[in-house]
């Protein structure tokens, strides 16, 4: 049954509508594939029952006529979406014990239009790594590994578990959610399709929070047209998230493939940064010539306040994840340690369930919101955030997307850059800008380096325009006929 | 600013976050280090720039003052790490 797990989503709903094969062949294909790639460490939690009692319901909802766009289709949930009575832990220990009593809404979403879950994938604890080596569950293994080489290298983060089930074929596309640059910097790395949409796009409700105002949900997939498929199923107005959208989801599939005669994209000159590997360089200017080929007009642009980006998310994202994460206190739910008072059982517990990043960044957050610095941190943190979203609006008066790298390396190796955090945090140089902005990117692989791994490239649109993003996109990935797989180790 | 000791021990209070003597130091270090690297932001000139708040401006949605949800202890106490009776048991908060 392997050749049903290398289909594409597209290529499994199309079976699944003919009838070449049954939702709960399909499923079970994945429950294997998913086993046998337990040395990757993508999935922290396994739901094979419930899959295939999803993929039952499905089949006879295909049987009945009454199938839903995604109906059948086994897909891995990022461990921070909370699935009703199935654990859900942000893979931090303060949550091991946590079994929600409710469903998501982007994964409510999914399940209403027939979408059977494999189980609950790994990923950064709380969101908040590039690396996947922050987990509780530890690190992730990306697939892919240097041409002749054996060393264990990272998928990315925070959306590393998602990656690389997508990367490795033991899932048809995953959800992921994107802080600073979770869903685009572990797909570059993994060589899959991932897409951050407009802030308020999808609804936050029943994801674990990280930082509030940046954090949006979207599908990390094998191709363009299947990350399109997904994220119109994720997104959609909910009124228990005020800061989603009340606007119309189109079908972001019919973006795929159309023409992009006369349209302007521009090339931000801010984004050749020092150090960058020259074959990434290389391949930006070859995704330029793909898109004059497809009737672009190129443009250079300037995003003069770049390089700030990530200094005022180190700001922001901090400031908000610790007021988030203050709910974790030991006593409604999640871990409780002991102590000799109630404020010793709050320190304690934690002391013992915060990984050391997460614990930084709840320090630094509460430093910048403590009273005197407020004023110098924080509100000056907004302040050049809104010269950053002001510089995008600039731009857009003279293009219609802009074409930029996903990351300025490729994947690195297991324990490289965790001893420094800052080394770490420059890996989200290039995705950052468009959460601070709220705006739609993606990322798209586009060509391997000398070693034999993939590499991304990113479009970033205007707010709400996907369907642009999603056209740009597809138009590289046919330029670039990447079709690279892994080869399987695992 | 570079932070010291005292000033970790006095935010990992503020924060809840017991955090022993032999870490307030390399702790203090990394902190510094981080803010040393946020203070570039002094560079951009920011005067009479509006705060932003929220990526896309949205106003505020009313909904019908209904109750929508509640009445469940027993799904509100499934995940708590004490509970009897249809209560959390904490530990003693008023001496």
């Amino acid at each position: 049954m392997s050749q049903l797990t290398s289909l594409t989503l597209k290529g499994a709903l199309d079976g699944l509508r003919l009838k070449a094969f049954s939702s709960v062949e399909l499923t079970q294909a994945h429950i294997d594939a998913v086993a046998a790639a337990r040395p990757l460490n993508a999935f922290v939690l396994e739901t094979p029952e419930k899959a295939l009692a999803m993929a039952k319901a499905s089949d006879e909802r295909i049987a009945a006529g009454t199938a839903g766009p995604l109906e059948g289709a086994p897909l891995g949930i990022k461990d921070l979406f909370c699935t009703e009575g199935v654990r859900s832990t942000a893979c931090s220990n303060i949550l091991k014990p946590f079994v929600p009593t409710y469903e998501s809404t982007v994964t409510g979403n999914l399940f209403r239009d027939g979408a059977v879950m494999l189980g609950k994938l790994n990923m950064d604890e709380f969101a908040m790594g590039s690396s996947n080596e922050t987990s509780a569950f530890g690190p992730v293994k990306n697939p892919w590994k240097v041409q002749g080489g054996n060393q264990s290298l990272t998928p990315g983060g925070s959306s590393g578990g998602s990656a690389a089930a997508v990367a490795a074929d033991i899932c048809l596309g995953a959800t992921a959610t994107d802080t600073g640059g979770s869903i685009r910097q572990p797909a570059a790395f993994t060589g899959t399709v991932g897409i951050k949409p407009t802030y308020g796009r999808c609804s936050r409700w029943g994801i674990v929070a990280f930082a509030s105002s940046l954090d949006q949900a979207g599908p990390i997939a094998k191709t363009v047209e299947d990350a399109a498929i997904l994220l119109t199923s994720m997104a959609g107005h909910d009124p228990k998230d005020s800061t989603s959208l009340a606007v119309e989801t189109p079908d972001f599939s019919t973006f795929v493939g159309k023409s992009l005669k006369g349209l302007r994209i521009g090339v931000p000159k801010e984004y050749r940064v020092d150090g960058m590997p020259a074959e990434i360089e290389a391949l930006w200017q070859q995704g330029v010539e793909w898109l004059k080929e497809a009737g672009c007009e190129i443009v250079e642009v300037s995003l003069p306040h770049t390089k700030y980006a990530l200094p005022a998310y180190y700001i922001v994202a901090p400031a908000e994840a610790s007021s988030n994460l203050a709910r974790y206190d030991g006593m409604r739910y999640g871990l409780r340690a002991d102590g000799g008072n109630l404020t010793e059982v709050y320190e304690n517990t934690r002391a013992q369930g915060f990984g050391e990043e997460v614990k930084r960044r709840i320090l630094i957050g509460t430093y910048v919101l403590s009273a005197g610095y407020y004023d110098a941190y924080y509100l000056k943190a907004q302040k050049v955030r809104r010269r950053i979203a002001d510089d995008f609006e600039q731009a857009w008066k003279t293009c219609d997307a802009l074409l930029t790298p996903t990351a300025p390396s490729v994947a690195f190796a297991l324990g490289e850059r965790s001893a420094d955090p800052i080394a770490m945090y420059l890996n989200d140089v290039f995705t950052v800008t468009t959460n601070l902005a709220g705006l739609p990117g993606i990322s798209v692989p586009a060509g391997l380096d000398s070693q034999g791994l993939p590499l991304g490239l990113q479009i970033i649109g205007r707010p709400l325009d996907e369907g642009t993003v999603f056209s740009v996109a597809s138009a590289i990935e046919k330029a670039a006929a990447f079709r690279a797989k892994p080869e399987r180790w695992w | 600013m570079a932070i010291d000791a005292a000033t970790v021990r006095k935010v990992a209070r503020l924060a809840r976050i017991a955090v022993p003597e032999e870490r307030l130091d390399p702790m203090a270090r990394e902190l510094s280090g981080i803010l040393q690297w946020i203070e570039q932001l002094g560079e951009v000139d920011t005067d009479g720039v509006e705060p932003m708040t929220s990526a896309v401006e949205t106003k505020m949605a009313m909904r019908d003052d209904v109750v929508t949800d509640g009445g469940d202890a027993s799904r509100v106490l499934s995940n708590a790490p004490r509970s009897a009776d249809g209560f959390f048991i904490v530990p003693k908060v008023v001496e």
